[in-house]
């Protein structure tokens, strides 16, 4: 990988002697992860701890007339077998919907069916047993009686009268529709030279995650209080939910999250079966765990990118889109998925279409369909690959209509780098890209015009090559703007509480919690730089409601950008208390002095001063000492949250190089380039492994990769 | 099914273990909820993601796909124990150095794998690597640096 700074050459706070930002760090967690001693949820042992397996639907919509448990409560190990209507008792149902996605609705939720079963593998009763063997054991000894009702699986035909509404509470099975307009697309494709349309189909995938849902749920009824044990993203929004349905207070709830063997967005969400784990751990006052096997992880996990998009381009002969038309139809289960909805997707879709083109007319239709299927809802980059697919795949249509070179379409359209600020066709707004640059840096790269030329050569010889295209923005950091004004308690903010302890050590609490992608790792170099101490110094405390400020996890590449400049603001606040605490110890004025590699030194010569173990002796164990009227504060918090954007856009352009084999039809990649622009890389290792994490969009440097094959 | 017990005595780790086990449970459960040596993950229990693992005689295998009273007179080796004797300390080194993993839920696995081919001495090619460690399944596509760790390993040894 290279890293091309293209900076103006200034020295800025990033720049501080012996700074971390932009150096690989080897992330600092990691030895007990090669060893074989991190901690996983699936790793926790409690005592007395039960171990829960659940009986699942075999129907995609049934009702259930009955559940006789007898024998399996007669089975070796069971401690107890609850049907949903029991553990209704327990816990309130829950209904996925926010505010700002207008006339979204679902039905109530519960964390077992109660009288009808919506999906093939919604869990219908819990055995908990001594053993996940003997609850498995168990769970062939419970008797339900199914009546078999019709199954609306198609979201072609889920709206038409004669399909069954699965929720008659809610009238319909439409779960939420957003059409929106700008400028007159109808007259922009009217004045077209040409105009494509086609419809793209994407079927449903999910994450699969090495680690499957795991959680561990302790009721203490002596302390009154839950903690829970879950590999979950975002440990503050499930420490509410957990409350909110349990009827407790959230400082009855602590949620510890500590090493997720994988997350990649399908743990930031309210899944039933963990939400009756603890629900059982109240009921039956012990630990309760439940890890999900590989079958309920795919009929259980978020299903995410079942859409069905009827699209359009209108272009000009010169090259100019006119317009971009969409209608999205997705099928996102039988519930809205709590609390972030399953409308986002697809709203998403509406916004990022189009997205990098200055195209002023702009048609959308989302509709967002009810079926008896496992959920759908958000994973990993939410949308993007939908609106990326056709957006890219109208343009190289377009382009190919009007015999146009594909990149050329594309430098004709790309809103200009000195644009910004700006917005996109469908009105989203950004505070600065580099699609311009992004795309001519990758022309040069792939030398494009050596590949057109190796491609025509090649085309004689009935050797088929063919290079495609896809130019993106992509949505990073959100503002509240994305849950927090729809009503959803998930925090935009983050914060981060840095300590010097008693040996010039330091201890950072942050709200983000790390998944694998080097959370932990990146803000401990902002708190080593910005505060001045080795990296060796700063130790990490992540995934614990308990002992972090509030804050709304790890999603949506907001880990560094916003719990980063946290941390980073955290440690400059602490620089500033342990420097004024020096100046009064060394007799100097506080401007004079600086911290550089855990020592206090005078800032203009660098010459040592005070080294901090010296001065956290001074302040914790001979206060007496230090002047009349000074208090060390040796703990300082700062929290962030993005502002004059809703979201911290970036962009990058992604190229292809295959063959095809005319016979077979075998498709065989040859290469593969990326151009991402990252803001400023903190930690290039990382970024390398996963793509992209900013942290200031105005300080750019271009990650750039060409992928070996 | 839990009726039918099985007395069982093996070397784990060097360790001396006599315990009883059921017939049904797997190598990976019984190492990780009798012996807690949680090192080995249980990923798909179906013998396809590889997190499980864990080497027996010398040989790698699947923990989830062999019974835990086939290893009766056993030696029995995991990931716990490869660190503590220091074998895969310039694999795990590289590993970390190179960033070769994200979550770590197949990195035990992994690294198992990974020495089992760099024992048999010599400097196998990417292709080599590759083909070894296709039957052991990262998630979070750290492959191209697992590849580099291993390959650096496989230098640095002959070169000694």
């Amino acid at each position: 990988m290279k890293i091309v700074d293209d900076s103006p050459p200034v020295l800025t706070a990033l720049d501080r002697p012996n700074s971390y930002i932009g150096r690989s760090v080897p992330r600092p967690n990691l030895a007990r992860l090669t060893q074989g001693r991190a901690q996983y949820v699936s790793d926790v042992v409690l005592p007395r701890m039960a171990h829960v397996a659940f009986v699942r639907s075999p129907h995609a919509h049934a009702r259930i007339a009955s559940i006789d448990t007898a024998a399996a409560k007669q089975s070796p190990g069971v401690i107890a077998a609850v049907t949903g209507a029991e553990l209704a008792k327990v816990i309130t149902p829950w209904v996925g919907v926010l505010t700002h996605l207008k006339g979204l609705k679902s039905a109530p939720q519960n964390a077992m069916a109660v009288d009808r079963a919506c999906w093939a593998g919604e869990a219908v009763c819990a055995v908990v047993a001594k053993s996940r063997a003997e609850a498995d054991d168990a769970c062939e000894l419970v008797q339900v009686t199914y009546e078999e009702l019709p199954a609306v699986t198609d979201p072609e035909t889920a709206l038409d009268p004669a399909t069954p509404v699965i929720h008659p509470s809610i009238n319909d099975n439409l779960c939420f529709e957003r059409s929106h307009t700008v400028g007159d697309p109808d007259k922009a494709l009217a004045e077209a030279d040409a105009v494509v349309e086609t419809t793209f189909v994407f079927g449903r995938h999910t994450g699969v995650t090495n680690e499957p849902r795991s959680i561990v749920a302790d009721w203490n009824p002596g302390d009154q209080r839950m903690t829970v044990y879950q590999g979950t993203q975002a440990p503050h929004m499930m420490q509410n939910l957990f409350a909110k349905h349990l009827k407790l207070e959230e400082h009855q709830v602590r949620v510890v999250t500590k090493d997720v063997g994988g997350s990649f967005g399908i743990k930031v969400h309210t899944y039933a079966d963990e939400m009756a784990a603890v629900a059982l751990s109240k009921l039956l006052k012990r630990p309760v765990k439940f890890v999900a096997d590989r079958i309920e992880s795919f009929v259980t996990d978020i299903h995410a990118r079942d859409h069905r998009i009827k699209a359009k381009i209108g272009v000009k002969t010169d090259g100019t889109i006119t317009a971009f038309e969409i209608d999205d139809l997705t099928g996102i289960g039988p519930y809205s998925v709590y609390p972030r909805t399953s409308g986002i997707e697809a709203n998403q879709v509406v916004n990022l279409v189009g997205a990098p083109y200055t195209t002023p007319n702009y048609r959308a239709r989302a509709r967002v369909v009810f079926q008896n299927k496992n959920v759908m809802c958000q994973y990993r980059a939410v949308g993007h690959p939908i609106a990326t697919a056709v957006t890219e795949g109208l343009v190289e249509m377009a382009a190919a209509k009007i015999g146009i070179d594909p990149l050329e379409i594309r430098r004709k359209n790309l809103i200009a780098d000195d644009a910004h600020p700006s917005q996109g066709p469908s009105g989203i707004k950004y505070e600065a890209l580099s699609n311009h640059e992004a795309l001519a840096h990758l022309d040069t790269m792939m030398n494009y015009a050596g590949l057109r030329a190796e491609q025509a050569r090649l085309r004689k010889q009935s050797i088929y090559r063919g290079i495609g295209f896809a130019t993106f923005v992509e949505v990073t950091n959100p503002s509240a703007a994305f849950y927090g004004v729809g009503g959803a308690r998930i925090s935009a903010q983050d914060g981060a509480t840095v300590r010097l302890d008693a040996t010039g050590a330091v201890f950072c609490h942050t709200g983000v919690s790390e998944q694998g992608q080097g959370a932990e790792a990146v803000i401990a170099q902002c708190v080593a730089t910005s505060f001045g101490v080795p990296i060796d110094k700063v130790r990490i405390i992540m995934g614990d409601t308990d002992n972090t400020p509030y804050g709304g996890g790890t999603w949506a590449s907001r880990a560094a950008g916003i719990g980063g400049e946290a941390a980073w603001q955290a440690g400059k606040a602490l620089r500033g208390n342990v420097l004024a605490v020096a100046a009064s110890i060394l007799q100097a004025k506080p401007e004079t002095l600086d911290i550089r590699s855990g020592v206090v030194v005078d800032a203009a010569t660098g010459a040592e001063r005070l080294p901090l173990h010296e001065l956290a002796r001074i302040c914790y164990f001979r206060p007496d000492t230090l002047p009349a009227g000074i208090q060390a504060e040796l703990v300082a918090t700062r929290h962030y949250v993005p502002k004059a954007f809703a979201f911290a856009f970036t962009n990058g352009i992604q190229a292809s190089y295959l063959e095809v084999d005319t016979d077979s039809g075998f498709v065989k990649l040859l290469k593969h380039w990326c151009v991402e622009d990252c803001g400023t890389v903190i930690n290039p290792q990382p970024c390398r492994r996963a793509g992209p994490r900013r942290r200031r969009a105005r300080n750019r440097r271009r990650a750039v990769r060409a992928l070996p094959l | 099914m839990s009726s039918h017990r099985c007395d069982i005595s093996l070397t784990v780790n060097g360790e001396f273990v006599a315990e009883t086990v059921d017939a049904r449970t797997s190598l990976v459960d019984f190492l990780r909820d009798a012996l807690v040596l949680t090192g080995s993950h249980v990923g798909c229990e179906h013998g396809v993601c590889g997190a499980c693992t864990v080497r027996v005689d010398g040989m790698i295998v699947r923990g989830c796909l062999m019974l835990a009273t086939q290893c009766d007179g056993s030696a029995v080796e995991t990931v716990e124990g490869l660190s503590d004797s220091g074998e895969i300390a310039d694999l795990q080194k590289a590993f970390e150095q190179r960033n070769a993993l994200q979550c770590g839920f197949c990195t035990p696995g992994m690294l198992l794998t990974a020495q089992e081919l760099l024992a048999q001495g010599g400097v196998p090619s990417r292709e080599e690597i590759r083909e070894h460690i296709s039957g052991n399944y990262c998630r979070c596509t750290g492959y191209h640096a697992i590849i580099d760790a291993i390959e650096a390993v496989a230098q640095a040894r002959a070169s000694k």
